[in-house]
């Protein structure tokens, strides 16, 4: 579909909802008024590892004031966001296997009650050798954590598209090296937060909760509560950020329901910002090793991938995310073969789960990392060395991925021309550099987590008497934009003034049910499915605004807030005039739109092939600057240039905003963001330990919009939150090096590293000096 | 223990018995429900907080209800006027400087500390002013880009 740039596709509108948000009207969850509402809080694992002898409650329910306590022995079925591999409990049974696991939790009549009732909580419990590193965790004879997973290895994957072998021999430059990506964690600005309503006369629960996915939530409540679905209500208020920290059912929400139900009452929870960091499922550390081998101008001819992940204590997205981190090596460029053997190990740390970019930003950084070694090693320019490996779309991957769209070539050249990289790489005085790295990521998973045979995506309109369009989205916003970019997309059809419009999103009994916001899925298929459901309501207005012109629908124009007759525009009816017609004999109209992925889309035929598999990748080439002080260790990024090609703009501004937020957190993560655990503890479960970047840390960044109009997306559009997070860091990498000749392999590039790599190259400097030979001068 | 705590809060004169160990952000929260003020982290960490106390940015979190007697407490509630949107709310929702929206009060209040004192602030002033404030979406551009947008030259339709 070509973008028709009318009213509402191309167009740079502020939020929908971004009055509420300025005004500090927009009601979060910990915002909402209930002053009938118990306090809950949870009682957590102090043991990293350990079997649970006994939970004793008992002095804590007798304080005064404590309503109600629920400990394991409430829930008995395991949860987990992949039906596959659902080993957790909301609250710990058997074992513990990380220290902040809920065991029990308490509602009380306030805080204060609450917090005493903790503290008289008695835990017993027989500690077992705890692992937080993986090679801990897969050593002979180390306890499991879980009894059927031997090794502690949760999934190996072993992939191998076309001839490896034949590559490596191939070609004339072969290099191996190997990377370490610390663990990062969302940090999204909003504490984790719920409220929970039971109803004990019906024995109905609402919740409001901080998803990104409320039918999961919803179908997870169903399962451990033993509820009928019909009998839960869950609705999402204004969230504050997600980038992927809620995009699986997590704990407290299960908790919560268990202990409104046992209060009989409301229970409100409010995270602290340190149990918000323990909940995690962040991006997982990673350690990669990376082969690499190239012709000498710079074409690869076999790559080769080993990856080892940090899960955690469960499962989570993990077999998802392990399975990402190979498939998408692949898409982004040509490699005749490929070879990927991933490990996602369990071991004694918050579980881990998908973030921004869910699985291929340590691939990706590893891969480009390595690209950009052997550039330098070959001569070669790393903007060419890339071009030189285009993939030529249409086309399919070895490992099935469908490429229709691809503007990775204009994100280069426009990464290229932008930041001046002719006239300055290379040439920019000691201690400054530039690099670049690229990316891409999925417009959505073509292929559902849950297998329903339902549409992928639904959107209901609501048009009535006033002559308003409610659009009904189960789609959940939450800062990404998404109600606006389906607000724009029904607008654009129907061609109405946006002052028709309202979008009513995420209450269970009201809007559609959606599959949620997470691999950057809602532009593309709900979009496409708000499009479909605009289109529907369209032609039943053009019906009625025949019959009121005395036309046939073919000579009907819709000319959004008039329907004229084609070639005729003074033969015309308003808006007003059509919706009365239409309504008549039918009362109220609902329109409904859907969106499906066909199954072609859907991967190839090996084990995991869904993973990975979209109808549509963003791409994204990342030029940065920094400059380096070799005294202190410490990187400043002085700019950021980002093309991206995000298929089509529906709204620029967004797109520059999410392109803004998203390479900023690749370079978080590249500079400073880092989990760090002792014996198990998180000591970085703070905003002081756990740095992310402040206004003063932040460049300006400079975005390229490329517009490829994808065949199947909405207008053209593709994603536009995730892709260009991972083209920093390697980008950043590449900068350091251009700036100080050092490559860092370690992520993030603390000034700790970065002296460490600056001492050892002077030590290495300096004994390669002492064996140069002496040469005599002089001698008669 | 408690005390007796006078103040103005967004212009209304506010007698009340609050326990001393009260914060001042739940005193706005809780008890006035004033809940644009938002709490991000467990303590001064992240500016979500920020409130004017006599004009000047302070973290609620870290501020006792009853330490700020006889004082003017002004929060994000209070700047819309005549239920329009100050120059700086306009700015933060027409230039995206919101996206989640959850950091968006505190670096409003402490954007708007800031154009009181110097209504002409360089980039580096508006880095300074809100170096206290994280925000985990934007990147920060486009709320620098706003604050800049809030001190050009008034657009029609804004208040003052």
């Amino acid at each position: 579909m070509k973008p028709i740039k009318h009213k509402g596709a191309g167009q740079r509108i502020p939020l929908v909802d971004g009055i509420e948000k300025v005004t500090g009207r927009a009601r979060y969850t910990a915002d909402l008024f209930a002053p009938e509402a118990y306090v809950g809080r949870i009682f957590r694992s102090p043991y990293a590892h350990a079997e649970i002898i006994r939970v004793d409650v008992s002095a804590a329910l007798a304080l005064p004031g404590v309503i109600a306590i629920v400990t394991g022995e409430d829930c008995d079925l395991p949860y987990g966001v992949l039906p596959i591999a659902q080993n957790e409990f909301p609250l710990a049974r058997d074992k513990v296997r990380y220290v902040g696991e809920p065991i029990a939790a308490v509602a009380a009549v306030d805080d204060t009650t609450a917090a005493q009732a903790l503290k008289l909580i008695r835990l017993e419990v027989r500690e077992l050798p705890n692992y937080v590193e993986p090679k801990d965790a897969r050593a002979q004879g180390a306890v499991l954590l879980h009894a059927n997973r031997a090794d502690n290895l949760e999934r190996a994957v072993h992939h191998e598209f076309g001839d490896v072998a034949a590559g490596f021999a191939a070609a004339e430059l072969v290099r191996e090296e190997t990377y370490h990506c610390a663990e990062v964690s969302h940090a999204q600005m909003e504490p984790h937060a719920v409220m929970a309503e039971y109803d004990a006369e019906r024995d109905h629960l609402t919740m409001h909760t901080v998803s990104q996915v409320p039918y999961y939530t919803h179908l997870t409540l169903a399962r451990c509560l033993k509820m009928d679905a019909a009998r839960i209500r869950v609705i999402k208020p204004f969230v504050g950020g997600g980038f992927g920290a809620r995009v699986e059912v997590l704990n407290f929400e299960i908790i919560c329901g268990l202990l409104a139900r046992a209060a009989r009452g409301t229970v409100r929870m409010r995270l602290s910002r340190e149990e918000t960091f323990l909940t995690h499922r962040g991006r997982p550390q990673s350690d990669i090793r990376v082969r690499l081998g190239m012709k000498r101008d710079g074409r690869f001819t076999a790559c080769e991938m080993e990856m080892v992940q940090r899960g955690g204590a469960y499962g989570g997205y993990g077999i998802v995310t392990i399975l990402y981190a190979g498939a998408l090596l692949n898409g982004i460029y040509d490699i005749p073969a490929v070879k990927y053997d991933g490990y996602r190990v369990y071991t004694n740390t918050p579980p881990c789960g998908a973030m921004r970019g869910h699985g291929t930003v340590n691939t990706r950084h590893a891969f480009e990392t390595l690209l950009d070694a052997m550039a330098q090693e070959l001569g070669l320019d790393p903007i060419d060395v890339r071009r030189t490996n285009l993939l030529q779309a249409p086309t399919e991957t070895i490992n099935g991925l469908k490429v229709l769209s691809y503007g990775l070539p204009q994100c280069l050249d426009a990464a290229e021309r932008a930041s001046g990289w002719r006239e300055r790489h290379g040439r920019l005085p000691k201690g400054r550099g530039l690099g670049i790295g690229c990316s891409h990521f999925v417009s959505g998973s073509a292929k559902p987590i849950h297998f329903t045979g339902q549409p992928h995506a639904t959107i209901i309109l609501k048009l009535d008497f006033d002559g308003g369009i409610t659009i009904l989205s189960g789609a959940p916003d939450v800062g990404q934009g998404c109600s606006t970019i389906l607000t724009q997309a029904v607008v654009e059809v129907l061609g109405v003034d946006y002052s028709r419009v309202r979008i009513i999103a995420n209450d269970s009994v009201i809007t559609p049910k959606d599959n949620g916001a997470y691999s950057s899925r809602i532009t593309f298929m709900v979009g496409n499915a708000a499009v479909n459901a605009a289109e529907n309501l369209k032609a039943i207005l053009v019906d009625a605004a025949a019959r009121q012109l005395q036309v046939t629908s073919e000579q009907v124009n819709c000319m959004g807030e008039q329907y004229c007759v084609h070639g005729d525009p003074d033969r015309a009816v308003t808006f007003s005039e059509v919706v009365a017609e239409a309504l008549k004999g039918t009362g109220t109209i609902t329109a409904k739109g859907t969106f499906t992925c066909p199954v072609e889309f859907q991967g190839g035929k090996h084990k995991g092939a869904a993973v990975g598999s979209t109808m549509g990748f963003s791409y994204s080439a990342t030029v940065v600057e920094v400059s380096v002080d070799e005294e202190l260790g410490t990187i400043k990024v002085e700019k950021i240039w980002t093309a991206m090609d995000c298929g089509f703009a529906i709204n620029p501004l967004s797109v520059e905003g999410q392109i803004h937020g998203s390479v900023w957190m690749g370079m978080g993560q590249a500079l400073c963001e880092e989990t760090r655990y002792e014996n198990g503890r998180h000591i970085a479960a703070s905003l002081l330990e756990y740095h992310v970047p402040t206004i003063l840390d932040s460049p300006p960044i400079e975005t390229h919009i490329v517009e490829s109009i994808d065949p199947n997306g909405p207008f053209g559009a593709k994603e536009v939150s995730e892709g260009s997070v991972a083209s920093v860091p390697p980008a950043i990498v590449a900068a350091v090096e251009n700036a100080i000749g050092i490559r860092l392999t370690e992520l993030p590039l603390t000034p700790e590293r970065v002296l460490k790599a600056l001492a050892a190259r002077d030590r290495r400097q300096a004994r390669e000096l002492r064996a140069q030979p002496v040469h005599q001068h002089g001698v008669a | 223990m408690k005390s007796i705590v006078h103040m103005r809060v967004n212009g209304i004169a506010r007698e009340e018995a609050v326990a001393d160990n009260l914060l001042l952000l739940d005193y706005l929260r809780d008890v006035l429900h004033l809940t644009g003020t938002k709490q991000g982290c467990d303590g001064g960490e992240c500016g979500a907080c920020t409130v004017l106390v006599d004009g000047r940015p302070r973290l609620a979190c870290l501020t006792l209800a009853t330490r700020v007697p006889g004082s003017e407490v002004e929060t994000i509630e209070s700047l819309a006027r005549n239920g329009r949107l100050s120059r700086l709310q306009q700015a933060f929702h027409e230039k995206l400087g919101t996206q989640c929206g959850y950091c968006t009060p505190g670096m409003i209040m402490a954007a708007e500390a800031l154009l009181r004192t110097n209504a002409t602030p360089t980039e580096q002033e508006i880095r300074a002013a809100l170096a206290g404030n994280l925000c985990r979406c934007t990147g920060y551009a486009k709320i620098i880009e706003s604050v800049q947008a809030a001190c050009a030259p008034q657009t029609e339709g804004a208040q003052p």
